[in-house]
């Protein structure tokens, strides 16, 4: 299989902090990967680098074997966990704007999703609640035809119903020529997704393996072995 | 389908269509759900149904012939044999739980006649 992604001994410094320590990451083609950990362990700060909004301090992250810049960015769809929609949009205006941004957005692909998960294009973006923000932003990050995903936290907040539409949606933009990155905490709902696990804590990877090797070799699942780990 | 999460996917979704071709859910010959279409009725990971059809085609419960699809087996022998196979399973089961319980063999069948 091919490797999409690889970071090499990454690590990130905020002042005294470190962020990431040295993490060694490989992301193969046709997989869905998971980075676990508590919150501040590192995550979205790795998912941030790889998605070229971050400079690594040392050691160095590529993704399709260049580093993170214009290519990768047209490559690459971030589905941060931060609003970064304008606040005077309605749902069709944020449409426009990836559509506008981005080559490879599928405007149509976008609009089916948006009825699966019973959006409404007249919609304002202020006007909607957690659970359809969280539906909206994943919409509009799964519509890319990318190659490589980064999800940070996209169950975070959000309501069983729209957790099992967004459950779906990742599902569905799987390929096997795609890679998904998964940041979360809520191990539970989506281990079933993952191929591959990396428990991410205090910066350091602490375990990393095959998702079902590990529930086979330990007997328990993701969730209980992430809280005997931390 | 709901998961047991202690115990790899693969193995339960495997047990699920054996138990379904055993009681005929799943008939001799008919053709199996694609792998994305299984993957997402039952919102798991399209590997590891990849990985459920491998196994059952090693096991020659099931067979996929190429570019078609995958299909379970016109064999009666392989069905009955299955048959035997989940039953055994269930029986050790219960026959280890019991012990653990701290039944004798002898315990063990005169509270199952009760039960009959």
């Amino acid at each position: 299989m091919e490797q999409i992604l690889k970071s090499s001994q990454l690590s990130k410094y905020f002042y005294q902090k470190k962020a990431l320590d040295k993490v060694d990451i490989n992301i193969e083609e046709g997989k869905i990967y998971g980075i676990l950990g508590p919150n501040g362990g590192g995550k979205s700060t790795f998912l941030k680098i790889a998605a070229g909004l971050l400079k690594p301090s040392q050691g160095e992250i590529t993704i399709d074997n260049k580093k993170p810049g214009v290519y990768t960015k047209s490559i690459v769809s971030y589905l941060p966990e931060t609003n970064y929609l304008y606040k005077w949009m309605k749902i069709k205006d944020t449409l426009n704007f990836f559509n506008d941004l981005y080559a490879d957005f599928d405007v149509e692909r976008a609009r089916e999703s948006l009825k699966f998960m019973e959006l409404e294009e007249e919609e304002k973006v202020t006007s909607l609640s957690k659970g359809m923000m969280g539906r909206l932003k994943l919409t509009l990050a799964l519509s890319r035809k990318s190659k490589v995903y980064l999800l940070d936290e996209p169950l975070n907040g959000i309501d069983p119903i729209s957790r099992e539409k967004i459950i779906t949606s990742i599902l569905d933009s799987y390929s096997e020529r795609t890679s998904i990155l998964i940041c979360s905490h809520l191990i539970y709902y989506i281990e079933k997704l993952l191929d591959y696990v990396f428990f991410l804590s205090e910066g350091r990877i602490i375990l990393s393996g095959d998702a079902e090797e590990l529930r086979n070799k330990r007997g328990m699942s993701i969730d209980k072995l992430f809280q005997e780990v931390f | 389908m709901e998961f047991n999460n202690n115990i790899p996917i693969y193995l339960q979704i495997i047990d699920n269509i054996k138990q379904d071709i055993v009681v005929g859910k799943l008939k001799a010959g008919q053709k199996m759900p694609s792998v994305r279409e299984l993957a997402g009725i039952l919102k798991v990971n399209p590997n590891t149904i990849q990985r459920v059809y491998q196994e059952l085609d090693r096991e020659k419960i099931t067979f996929t012939k190429r570019g078609m699809g995958t299909y379970v087996t016109e064999e009666e022998k392989t069905i009955s044999s299955l048959k035997e196979e989940i039953s055994k399973k269930i029986i050790l089961d219960f026959v280890e739980g019991m012990n653990k319980l701290g039944f004798s063999n002898k315990e063990l069948i005169s509270t199952l006649k009760e039960y009959l």
